[in-house]
């Protein structure tokens, strides 16, 4: 007495207007399925390869508490691809099988990260809008009709805030010291500034996805909603710092309640999603070799792990 | 698609203080048992957030069908008598 798909379906369509979780055993359309796995995919790629530009400074970091600090940091970026691939596990593909789709170039993550980190700025100007524009994007995802994205999101939210508070410090130290070290951080800021923005994705009007994944919850707001929210939340965050955005149209609008600003180049943003960026190259480069590079303790594990099961079930028949 | 050196999965059960359950955490992947265990307390307890850590092999775990309507449930939900609200007793009776 099978269900008929008509009948699950509804199911799944009541389910997400009641606001409940879909957990993965559950029916879910294909397209659905291939959604999450596509956007949880994407992000997971986006936080190991985002350890690359930091992890740049690791090594220089100015002082021990700096690289303590930065190197739980990066750990932390680790932690969150991990957590992502599990749930992305849980419809039905393989972790490895993702990582092979990564270095083959078949599929994305964020825009951002293939940007140089040029200075020690970079490191508190990517905790500070880097992660800050993760945190809007992230914390309606903690909401995400799928069970384990949103779990998973949890758990991450919690943690970036630490990483954007530490980045925040960091600039606080430098405006606070020399002429030099002020002069840092604002050209950080001028680079950091609108690639930041292209984190949300671009404009509505060309983001064809937006109203199927808001239809099914695992969308909470649009990108030009999320773009404007950081931006308010960015600007007086700037001024105490003392630095200034680049953009000549950012002003208050007292109308609207929310700061205006200019349009990011979307021809750059789809450039460098595209391939083209300054270090796309060097970052899929980095990640095929750590891969390469790890198959034979992936391998010798493995192999350990069969001896030692061998040894075990060998003595029990003895 | 696996390759010759793909590690199994084990999904992490975390008691987050004593005197709690363990709860699941999510999920990784190891070559062993020893393993699973390190990598889930470096993945999952990074900030204390446990004080005992199980690990399981996710094709070990034997799991209900998971649909709410599920028959498999039907046996408790009709037997309103097993909650105490069942019964109806005059208020003047204490400490019931
Ligand atoms: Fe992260
Ligand atoms: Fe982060």
């Amino acid at each position: 007495m099978a269900a008929t798909e008509q009948e699950l379906s509804a199911v799944f369509e009541q389910t997400i207007a009641a606001d409940q979780r879909i957990e993965p055993r559950d029916w879910m359309p294909e397209a659905y399925r291939r959604t999450l796995i596509r956007q949880i995919a994407q992000h997971a790629h986006s936080e190991i390869i985002g350890m690359q530009p930091e992890g740049n400074w690791i090594l220089r970091a100015p002082s021990l508490r700096r690289k303590a600090i930065l190197l739980a940091k990066v750990q932390d970026e680790a932690g969150h691809g991990m957590y992502l691939y599990a749930a992305a596990e849980t419809l039905g593909v393989d972790r490895a099988e993702l990582t092979e789709k990564l270095i083959a170039n078949k599929q994305k993550y964020s825009s951002i990260f293939n940007y140089p980190t040029l200075s020690y700025a970079d490191v508190g100007v990517i905790g500070w809008l880097v992660d800050g524009a993760a945190i809007c994007n992230q914390v309606p995802l903690c909401r995400c009709s799928y069970g384990p994205y949103a779990r998973a999101m949890i758990r991450i939210c919690k943690e970036e805030s630490f990483h954007q508070r530490q980045g925040y410090e960091l600039l606080l130290a430098m405006v606070n010291g020399t002429e030099a070290q002020r002069e840092m951080v604002q050209e950080s800021t001028n680079r950091f500034w609108w690639p930041s923005l292209m984190m949300f994705g671009p404009p509505d009007g060309d983001s064809p996805n937006t109203r199927q994944s808001m239809a099914w919850r695992i969308k909470r707001h649009t990108n030009d909603e999320l773009r404007q929210r950081f931006v308010d939340m960015t600007v007086p965050q700037s001024e105490a710092l003392g630095v200034t955005l680049p953009d000549p149209d950012l002003r208050w609008n007292e109308e609207r309640g929310h700061y205006d600003f200019g349009e990011p180049d979307w021809d750059e943003f789809k450039a460098v999603i595209s391939g083209s960026g300054p270090c796309n190259a060097q970052r899929l480069a980095h990640r095929r070799r750590a891969h390469e590079n790890g198959a034979w303790v992936r391998e010798a594990a493995r192999a350990y792990a069969e001896k030692q099961t061998a040894k075990r079930t060998g003595r029990v028949a003895a | 698609m696996t390759e010759r050196g793909s590690w199994p999965l084990y999904e992490v059960f975390v008691r987050g203080k004593r005197g709690l359950n363990h709860v699941h955490v999510g999920s990784l992947h190891a070559a062993d048992a020893e393993m699973a265990l390190h990598n889930a307390r470096d993945l999952y307890t990074r900030r204390n957030e446990g004080v005992s850590i199980w690990v399981v092999r996710a094709e070990d775990i034997t799991a209900s069908s998971p649909a709410e309507k599920d028959p498999f449930f039907a046996p408790s939900g009709d037997k309103v008598y097993r909650h105490p609200t069942f019964y109806a007793i005059p208020e003047e009776v204490p400490h019931l």
